[in-house]
């Protein structure tokens, strides 16, 4: 065999070697891209339930004799009327053949129990409607959406279905008639937690979210942007710097939960600050974020060209002048750039906010700073470890909000940077 | 006075200040018999007053705030009759916390005269101190601005001033990383040494059973808990090696396609992608192991028939590993892209294919930098909590089996601390105990990676 040959033929194998490890690289970008799929796709598939919800159609009969029965119309008389009786009758009615105690209890748990404050509302808005018919869709309960969004449901054995076989034929019968629909969940969008999953909303968590991310602004940008000019333009090269530099390096490195222990014992326990308070969790999401943003701000100081500086600086102005009328300016679109990153980052930050608790369950739309709150990540961790199967679509649904408004801040900070970066 | 208003008249004075200071300054340069102009522009005495203005308020307000609560306790205190307190039969803590908690205008039927009057004179000094204070340090803040107002004259230079004070503000706020770095260490030591005043330190580090329940009531059985942290640091490790296993051969390899293979464009586009992984929140990691992953292995288990936990190690490690991929490949990709490209073409030139040139001479070379990823990369999963939390177990189990149930560090952290705590026992004290174990391990991985890459860059730069 000559000398040609052989290396004829282990050319062969290296160049198929060669294709194979391309192949492996593209193998590894591929899987990744895949993972990412997966994730999103598996979180819209779970979540876009939660965005409609069942109404089920009812004749309502507003019984003046359970609502106002002196009939003067006082609205302290109609606010605590017994409205689950009104929705009970209303339903006797569409079933007659109910007639059981507990079988109308069952029949009755059919309506979410948030209609009955529907109804009054309606009957305080306009007082002409007791005593009238009026046909309204009422919101169904969890038990009966999760039904109704998965008709598969029906055919597993009474044991494992949630409702009983009589509910469903009741349920059938609604269907059957057309007295069935998918309406939006608003309750989703314009309430806090809840224990019944129909309505659990995320509105709550939102402006906790927003107390909380407004505090981290306000005390982590100014800080932050302040020591970026300092070390970067200002700071002479000593020990004293340059140690300030490591320990900003590491913190950036810290692990998160470590800021939730900082904030608990220092915070909570030595200062007495609130529990659970939006203001707390913003100073923890404050120190965490600042590295981030300070970096962000050398990165664009140091983008400036020194001409700008020697300029300044040749027309008489201090370094101090220099860096704040001529080169801070430049700087801001990346600093702004960095800010909303590192904001978009304490958004989806969670596991600090766990030890100081702002993981209670709280039915109230938070409404300042110090009020008991939660945010968006730790909403979903809530509903993620709640037992009831109707919170699983609400689950993803949070996760669904949340993406919405880190993919909105990540599409504002490519914007800045794409329409005000100045490239040298 | 509440905050806003407050803040309004705060921000009124401010601007009279500094419009005052600066037009005194330019009458005084206008001012023709005097002669001599002022050595600094106008602007800057104004800005002068100004921070004679702030300065002092916002000292003040910032000490107020942390000082509040225990001020507030202390009148409290003394205004609580000293037999009811005597008669409480408690520590003085706690009725001062259930006074606090009482709402004045909605009681619980049966509410003790005392403290419902105590929970209405606490409501009405919470708002009037606040009040008080904030006309206080108005006061004192125009005080102290009238006085900088005598300061202008020739020999005066504000400039000068102002700017001293400027940098020293600056370098106020780059000192706050320290405070926090030094406020991490010892609120963490401080809390660690009281766990291991009641827990020998070779117990907790060296023990092999954590069962962190501590009594309720004094003498019940098994009221000491076992502090062994070794189940949690083999769980912590199983997880960080599992999400390793997944994450290292997934972005070196993408990190080698980006490097070497990819042109411009493709990398342009497969970068960002990428790169939202590492921008996912991770309780949507920890969703989705829990719902979609771990689920999956018990079918895929059921399947070929053998037994998985369904808070698995092998979910939350598998899950994490997919969120650390964007870690280790860009990184891998700097490093990778810094190799000089002579090294390629030596290699080429000698007749290697690019395969080879890559793993014989392009991935030795940014060998260290990888290293030097890995390690983040570890350090980054040892700390991961919500994805531990939502999707790996509670119990400590001593395994390293994938297929069970492990706890890391990061989960016993959240579990001991999660509601509500008594703050002197071991078992809260524990997760600072745990908490400085991650701190310090973390600490130490970033600085050896740190210190590899600025080794590395100091050799091709």
């Amino acid at each position: 065999m000559s000398n040609t040959k052989i290396i004829r033929e282990s050319l062969k194998k290296r160049h198929l070697a060669e294709s194979r490890f391309k192949a492996y690289g593209i193998l590894g970008i591929i899987s990744a891209t895949l993972f990412l799929m997966a994730i999103l796709s598996t979180i819209y598939i779970e979540g876009k339930s939660a965005f409609k919800s069942t109404y089920i159609k009812i004749n309502i009969f507003y019984d003046p004799s359970i609502i106002d029965p002196e009939g003067t119309r006082d609205i302290e008389e109609i606010k605590f009327a017994n409205y689950r009786k009104i929705i009970k009758n209303s339903l006797k009615n569409y079933f007659p053949e109910v007639i059981g105690r507990e079988e109308l209890k069952n029949l009755i748990s059919f309506i979410s129990s948030s209609e009955e404050e529907n109804l009054m509302k309606a009957v305080l808005e306009n007082n002409e409607l007791i005593g009238s018919d009026k046909i309204v869709w009422l919101k169904a309960s969890s038990t009966i959406d999760v039904i109704n969004k998965n008709p598969e449901m029906k055919n597993l054995p009474e044991s494992n279905r949630l409702i009983s076989d009589q509910e469903l034929v009741w349920f059938n019968k609604l269907v059957l008639s057309g007295d069935v629909k998918f309406g939006l969940n608003k309750d989703f969008f314009l309430k806090a937690d809840s224990t019944e999953p129909e309505q659990a909303g995320i509105l709550g968590s939102i402006l906790g979210s927003f107390f909380t991310l407004l505090i981290t602004l306000i005390l982590s940008f100014p800080v932050a942007v302040a020591a970026g000019v300092f070390l970067e333009e200002l700071a002479p090269k000593n020990k004293f710097t340059d140690f300030i530099e490591i320990n900003i390096n590491n913190l950036a490195a810290v692990p998160s939960i470590i800021f939730g222990l900082l904030g608990l014992a220092i915070f909570l326990n030595l200062m007495h600050l609130p529990r659970s308070a939006p203001v707390v969790g913003g100073m923890v999401l404050a120190l965490m974020t600042l590295p981030t943003i300070i970096i962000a701000t050398r990165v664009s100081l140091k983008a400036v060209p020194p001409s700008i500086r020697e300029a300044a600086i040749g027309l008489g102005a201090t370094k101090f002048q220099a860096v704040i009328h001529h080169v801070l300016p430049l700087a801001v679109p990346g600093i702004a750039t960095g800010t909303i990153i590192g904001m978009s980052r304490a958004l989806g930050e969670s596991a600090p906010l766990l030890l100081i608790g702002m993981v209670a369950f709280i039915v109230d739309i938070p409404g300042s700073f110090v009020d008991s709150a939660t945010v968006l990540p730790v909403q979903i961790y809530l509903w993620k470890s709640t037992a009831a199967r109707g919170f699983v679509e609400l689950t993803a649904a949070g996760v669904i909000v949340l993406l919405t408004f880190l993919i909105l801040m990540n599409a504002l900070a490519i914007f800045v940077r794409n329409k005000f970066e100045k490239k040298w | 006075m509440g905050f806003w208003s407050f803040f309004v008249i705060f921000c009124f004075i401010s601007f009279y200040v500094y419009w005052y200071s600066t037009t005194k300054a330019l009458k005084f340069n206008s001012d023709v018999k005097k002669g001599q102009k002022l050595p600094s522009l106008p602007s800057y005495y104004g800005t002068h007053s100004f921070f004679w203005l702030f300065i002092p308020i916002f000292l003040l307000l910032v000490s107020w705030f942390f000082l509040k609560p225990f001020i507030l306790d202390f009148f409290l205190l003394k205004k609580i009759p000293q037999d009811f307190l005597a008669n409480f039969g408690g520590k003085p803590k706690m009725l001062i916390d259930t006074i606090k908690s009482t709402n004045p205008e909605n009681f619980f039927p049966g509410t003790n005269p005392v403290i419902i009057d105590s929970a209405k004179y606490f409501h009405s000094l919470k708002i009037i101190s606040d009040s008080y204070v904030y006309s206080g340090v108005l006061i004192l803040g125009l005080l102290s601005s009238t006085f900088s107002l005598r300061k202008i004259s020739v020999i005066f230079k504000a400039r000068q001033a102002v700017e001293k004070t400027n940098i020293n503000l600056l370098i106020l706020c780059s000192v706050i990383a320290i405070v926090t770095t030094v406020g991490i260490v010892f609120s963490l030591i401080f809390e660690a040494l009281r766990f291991f005043d009641k827990i020998p330190f070779f117990d907790f580090l060296f023990g092999i059973t954590w069962s962190p329940q501590t009594a309720i009531r004094e003498g019940q059985i098994a009221s000491e808990g076992s502090f062994g942290a070794i189940p949690i640091f083999t769980g912590t490790l199983l997880v960080t090696l599992i999400a390793m296993f997944v994450a290292i051969p997934i972005g070196l390899l993408s990190a080698i396609y980006l490097a070497e293979y990819a042109k411009p464009k493709v990398r342009s586009t497969i970068k960002p992608i990428l790169e939202i992984l590492a921008g996912v929140p991770t309780v949507v990691y920890g969703f989705f192991a829990a719902i979609t992953v771990g689920p999956f292995l018990k079918e895929i288990a059921i399947f070929f028939g053998f037994s998985i936990a369904s808070e698995s190690a092998l979910a939350a490690g598998g899950v994490m590993g997919i969120m650390i991929i964007p870690f280790i490949s860009s990184l891998s990709d700097d490093v990778m892209s810094a190799v000089p490209q002579s090294l390629r073409d030596g290699s080429y030139a000698i007749g290697a294919t690019k395969s080879e040139t890559i793993k014989q001479v392009v991935l030795p070379a940014a060998l260290p930098g990888v290293v030097a990823a890995i390690l983040l990369a570890v350090s980054r999963a040892i700390g991961e909590t919500m994805i531990v939390v939502m999707a790996a177990g509670i119990s400590a189990n001593l395994t390293m089996n994938p297929f069970e149930s492990v706890t890391t560090v990061t989960v016993q952290i959240v579990t001991l601390l999660v509601g509500d705590q008594e703050f002197d026992s071991a078992k809260t004290l524990a997760a600072f105990a745990l908490g400085i174990t991650l701190f310090f391990l973390t600490l130490f991985l970033n600085l050896i990676a740190l210190k590899i890459v600025r080794k590395y860059r100091e050799k091709y730069e």
